[in-house]
């Protein structure tokens, strides 16, 4: 949850709500991208962005993002974001109880 | 040193340890009379641990795990608060998966959600706002958890439910701040820290002057630090040279993500939303002056404790920690994790008594995970 995760932005989803589909170490997810949006958000594809519970929170360089990835790895953190990102998506699909 | 080749590039963390025992020892430090830096983060605090750096240092340098897990420094009445949310028949109550095993009074989110409260846990706010967008029918609240790395997202979150018009959604705030904590500790007379690193990722929102006030005002020297494990020594060895030097500056060791003046947009959001509160409890720690946030009067609709008459807004309500548990002086690096009379007997990560148990980031859990293994390599 503190730590923030690199991720690519692929496409722009919805530049009304600044929504992005971002590339997370091999997962898609849905990314708000207002943090970092400096001009028009089609300048922000193939950016990569430090990513904080599905907000895009600082643009950082390649190098940057794998180093930081491998940390996170190192850490366990990387799977720990996976995880929760895919639990997320399952409270979506989750019907009332 | 075996730790030493799992990092990236064991050469230069092996010049920068040398270089940190040094320095150490030209302050003239011993295991006696350590010099005490303060991690703050709760990231760097695992890092700590997962790459051994406390035992890579010299033993005249000792590491205090600060306050920096926002799930440790939660207290047991806003858990108690979060359950009670969580049980009422119209709310979903959406959650970080790292606040659902803390223990409160009675019960944990786990424990409530195994007993039928509609708790799910989601990856982030814009997941409980499509749950909201989804069963129109149904009062879903978010638990707003977190320092000012994910203050933001509550905030651009609000913000996006005011101009949809939903008006089923709310968040519980519970969010906290970086630097009210640290001016506490440094005022407390019982604690001695010679310095800090400070946490990267927060300062990514915040920048590095709000930390100004640690060198200005109390004379300690700061590094802003990146998570790799040679960020962390080349931070650590930044502080030393401070310290060695007489100087209390704010330095950024993490400038390649740090900007000294944060992110504006995410500023900008939070100062729109919220506002501080008076004071809020901490876990340990007991009140801070505006060391939380609270909704500002523009979102009442979307704000949680006014929509149910909860948490702050209701009142204080204080519940005393559980009988023989030392969360606080642990979490104010007084005593180390294992001198706790409850660590490994009646609080484990699986039957957690308190909340550093809970969390990786909690300097318990941090002990336990790794401990085992170092045992074993004593015994080697
Ligand atoms: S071992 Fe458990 S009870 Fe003791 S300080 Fe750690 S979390 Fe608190």
């Amino acid at each position: 949850m503190c730590l923030g995760i690199p991720g690519q932005i692929v496409a722009i989803t919805d530049a009304s709500r600044d929504m992005a589909m971002a590339e997370i170490s091999g997962v898609r997810r849905e990314v708000n991208v207002s943090c970092i949006a400096e001009g028009p958000l089609d300048g922000l594809v193939g950016a990569w962005a430090l990513i904080h519970v599905g907000f895009a929170m600082a643009r950082i360089d390649e190098e940057e993002a794998a180093a930081t990835l491998e940390a996170l790895r190192g850490l366990g953190e990387a799977q720990e974001t996976l995880d929760a990102m895919e639990e997320g998506a399952r409270a979506l699909a989750e019907a009332r109880p | 040193m075996r730790y030493v080749e799992e990092f990236r590039d064991p050469m230069a963390a092996r010049a920068l340890l040398a270089a940190i025992s040094r320095v150490t020892d030209d302050i003239g430090a011993t295991a006696d009379h350590p010099v005490r830096i303060m991690e703050i983060c709760g990231g760097h605090t695992h890092a700590i641990f997962r790459y051994g750096l406390d035992r890579l240092t010299p033993p005249g340098l000792e590491f205090i795990h600060g306050p920096g897990c926002p799930v440790c420094v939660l207290p047991m009445s806003r858990v108690d608060e979060c359950v009670e949310l969580a049980e009422r028949p119209e709310v979903v109550f959406t959650t970080f998966g790292d606040a659902m095993r803390v223990p409160g009074t009675k019960k944990s989110l786990m424990q409530a959600k195994a007993e039928g409260a509609d708790i799910r846990m989601v990856y982030s706010p814009l997941d409980a706002l499509e749950l909201a967008r989804r069963h129109p029918d149904r009062e879903v609240v978010f638990f707003g958890l977190g320092f000012e790395t994910t203050t933001p997202s509550t905030a651009l979150s609000i913000r996006q439910a005011a101009r949809e018009g939903l008006s089923n959604f709310s968040v519980f705030a519970n969010h906290i701040t970086v630097p009210p904590p640290i001016k506490a500790l440094l005022d407390d007379p019982h604690m001695v820290l010679d310095g800090f690193v400070g946490p990267g990722h927060v300062s990514m929102v915040i920048g590095t002057r709000p930390y100004e006030f640690i060198a200005r005002d109390y004379g300690k020297p700061i590094v802003v630090a990146g998570f790799e494990p040679l960020d962390l020594l080349q931070s650590v060895l930044m502080v030393l040279e401070m310290i060695r030097d007489g100087k209390a500056e704010v330095q950024n060791q993490y400038g390649r993500v740090v900007p000294q003046d944060g992110n504006p947009v995410s500023l900008a959001a939070i100062e729109d939303v919220y506002e501080p509160r008076p004071s809020f409890e901490w876990r340990g720690l007991g009140e801070i002056d505006a060391s939380g946030l609270s909704i500002r009067e523009r979102y009442r609709a979307f704000d949680a404790e006014a929509k149910f008459g909860i948490g702050y807004g209701a009142g204080p309500r204080h519940v005393e920690e559980p009988e023989g548990c030392a969360c606080g002086l642990v979490m104010t690096g007084r005593i180390k994790p294992t001198a706790c009379p409850q660590f490994g007997k009646g609080c484990t990560p699986e039957m957690p008594l308190g909340a550093l148990m809970v969390s990786s980031e909690g300097a318990c859990a941090a002990y336990w995970q790794y401990g085992g293994a170092r045992a074993m390599e004593a015994a080697e």
